[in-house]
């Protein structure tokens, strides 16, 4: 071994272990953004309230289109960051490509499932959120019919759809529940016009509480029922303030805490299938000082007993992605 | 189905017809002076953001429209220049402008409003609110003339009003003037127009001018009075929609509301109906979202009657010389 072999040899080793002693943690946003006031923005608030509390720092990158999913990826393991959080069921596939080729890293899928030993995969019980806002909505209606306006007709939103259409009829068996999707394309998640228009027509069909879970489209429903003057129901994050007295509430899915959390537990954090759920904060209702006056004592003492029963696992919500099939609405 | 049903329906028809009529007659008179336009989408994008985002600082729907016209203005002068003054490629030009709207317009938003490519809501004066028409009143008490006249034709935004109005305009202008004719002569045989001593360039720069002017009406319709605010890519595929609707009418005004009412109307039902039940067969919305497409290429590969383009469409003109 000549001399120069010995000391390139003494930098990489050099190298190596110092990627291995500085690993910060990355976050992978999928497309439509880190400033969505949705899904991605949630994970961004959850890694800078790390930042925040912790003094440490953290790589983000943005995707702009399908082709970057795994070059991406790929590029955020190679600079050494760990763990590496990426957003979007639409990444199951880039995980399942990228994952094994990096054993040492561990990544954090949120909204999917890959079953690698290298992999914790975050899943939200979207349904149990949308059951306590489905209760919320058929006890502010007056006329007994509601609306869900949902995005791109995929598994996942008929898992709203579907946990939400089981509170409805839990509080009043007989209401009338109107679900429609934007398209089967993803331009759907960006069409608050059409998204307007739909809920337009499901208001002069009677709904008078429309719950959009729909991304951008949802914009527009938000607005169309702000100006029929009846009430609708965010998601994700907080969209209460949107429209203050007309937004009944919003059906919370924490990927900020989701974030945070593996954020805090570094490159040793438990791989793994982990659900988040009512009863470990992972979904909720959203109450504030923009929806108090809409929400009566008797509402949330309502809600509140249905969520408690729901941790306790004495009521139990059915999950449309388990057999696609729904008790409470057909598709 | 009841009364009310049919009548939401057709109020939904008015209200998604007049972004594709405004698009389609912006085509119209693109198509009719000879330059091919696939940048109508693009123009409606670039007019529906900066109508929202300067509504959304100023305050006023009316400098909204402004800006928002302008911005599809200046599109529509890049599409002349390359077109027209460059003799370029009138199909790439298009191409090219909607890219650069897709792309500016959530650049731009990004960097002003700090949303994720969104702007803010719009609220109040920023907006263009529903008028109701005069006669509104006294008619309410007449079976089926009352409620189709307030609920179809009345309480739409001021634009939606301007967007039909603009179809007898379009005819008139095109038909019973000098201007008009010379435009389509010069869609149809620019060397004869040149010939005449009037100047080619000058006619194709009017009617791409009008166009941007459509376009941008219509971009403005989109963001601040169906909805209230830009969200990206918002145009949704509605200038190709509207493209698809030029050739239906085989590039005339009268057929061009037809075709945009026509494909406004199964829009509205597929809203309403996500899976139509006729009975012996359930059609899924998909598929009417479709149709607008398909009964195009029906037309086009001359099923029904025949669908001829203006003859000097596509191509730039070269005076001879020598």
């Amino acid at each position: 071994m000549t001399l120069l072999q010995k000391i390139l040899g003494a930098a990489a080793a050099c190298a190596l272990s110092a990627g291995a002693a500085l690993a910060n943690p990355g976050l992978v946003i999928d497309m439509g953004g880190k400033f969505d006031k949705s899904f991605n923005e949630a994970a961004w608030n959850g890694a800078e309230r790390w930042k925040r509390e912790t003094g440490g720092s953290y790589r983000d990158i943005e995707m702009q289109d399908e082709a970057q999913r795994e070059q991406f990826v790929r590029r955020m393991a190679e600079a050494g960051s760990n763990p590496i959080v990426v957003l979007g069921f639409q990444n199951m596939a880039t995980l399942e490509v990228v994952a094994p080729d990096y054993p040492e890293t561990t990544f954090a899928l949120i909204d999917g499932v890959v079953d690698l030993p290298n992999v914790r995969s975050i899943i939200f019980a979207e349904h149990e959120g949308s059951y306590l806002v489905g209760m919320l909505a058929a006890l502010a209606s007056k006329t007994g019919t509601v609306g869900f306006v949902g995005g791109m007709d995929v598994p996942l939103i008929r898992k709203f759809a579907c946990g939400y259409a089981q509170g409805v009829k839990a509080v009043n068996p007989d209401a009338r529940i109107i679900a429609n999707f934007t398209g089967s394309t993803p331009a759907a998640w960006n069409d608050p016009v059409r998204g307007g228009e739909i809920a337009k027509s499901q208001i002069s069909q009677g709904a008078d509480v429309v719950y959009a879970a729909a991304g951008g489209t949802g914009i527009g429903v938000l607005q169309a029922a702000a100006d029929a003057g009846v009430y609708s129901i965010g998601v994700d994050s907080n969209q209460n303030h949107l429209h203050p007295g007309s937004v009944l509430t919003s059906m919370l899915k924490r990927v900020d805490n989701a974030t945070y959390e593996v954020f805090m537990a570094g490159p040793a954090v438990e791989t793994g299938i982990v659900v988040m759920g009512l009863a470990n904060g992972g979904v909720d209702y959203a109450l504030d000082e923009h929806n108090a006056a809409l929400i009566s004592a008797e509402m949330q003492a309502a809600v509140d007993a249905a969520k408690a029963e729901i941790i306790a696992g004495t009521r139990m919500v059915h999950d449309y992605m388990s057999d696609d099939t729904c008790p409470a609405l057909t598709f | 189905m009841d009364v009310a049903a049919i009548l939401s329906i057709l109020e939904g028809t008015i209200r998604l017809s007049t972004p594709l009529l405004l698009a389609c007659l912006a085509g119209l008179f693109s198509e009719r002076a000879g330059v091919f336009d696939i940048g109508l989408e693009g123009k409606m994008l670039i007019a529906a953001f900066f109508s929202a985002a300067v509504a959304a600082l100023a305050g006023s729907a009316w400098v909204g429209l402004a800006a928002g016209v302008a911005a599809a203005l200046v599109l529509a002068v890049i599409h002349g220049l390359a077109s027209i003054t460059f003799r370029g490629n009138q199909l790439i030009a298009g191409v090219a402008i909607n890219f650069l709207a897709a792309g500016l317009t959530v650049l731009v938003a990004e960097n002003w409003f700090r949303l994720g490519g969104r702007t803010p809501s719009l609220s109040g004066e920023a907006r263009f609110q529903g008028l109701t028409l005069p006669l509104t009143e006294t008619l309410a008490g007449v079976p089926l003339l009352g409620p189709f006249w307030g609920t179809v034709i009345s309480g739409h935004a001021l634009l939606a009003y301007l967007a039909f109005l603009a179809v007898p305009a379009t005819w008139w202008i095109l038909y019973r003037t000098r201007f008009g004719l010379r435009l389509r002569a010069v869609g149809e045989n620019p060397a004869a127009v040149d010939t005449a001593g009037i100047s080619v360039v000058a006619l194709r720069y009017a009617a791409v001018m009008i166009c941007g002017l459509l376009c941008g009406l219509a971009g403005v319709y989109l963001a601040t009075a169906l909805s209230a605010g830009f969200v990206k890519d918002m145009s949704g595929g509605r200038g190709f929609i509207a493209l698809a609707a030029l050739i239906f009418a085989k590039w005339r005004p009268w057929s061009a509301m037809g075709a945009t009412l026509l494909f406004g109307f199964l829009q509205s039902v597929a809203t309403r109906f996500p899976r139509l039940d006729l009975g012996i067969v359930v059609v899924p919305a998909q598929f009417i979202d479709a149709l607008p497409y398909l009964l195009t290429v029906v037309i086009l590969a001359g099923f029904v009657g025949k669908a001829i383009p203006p003859r000097a469409g596509g191509t730039a003109y070269v005076k001879e010389h020598g």
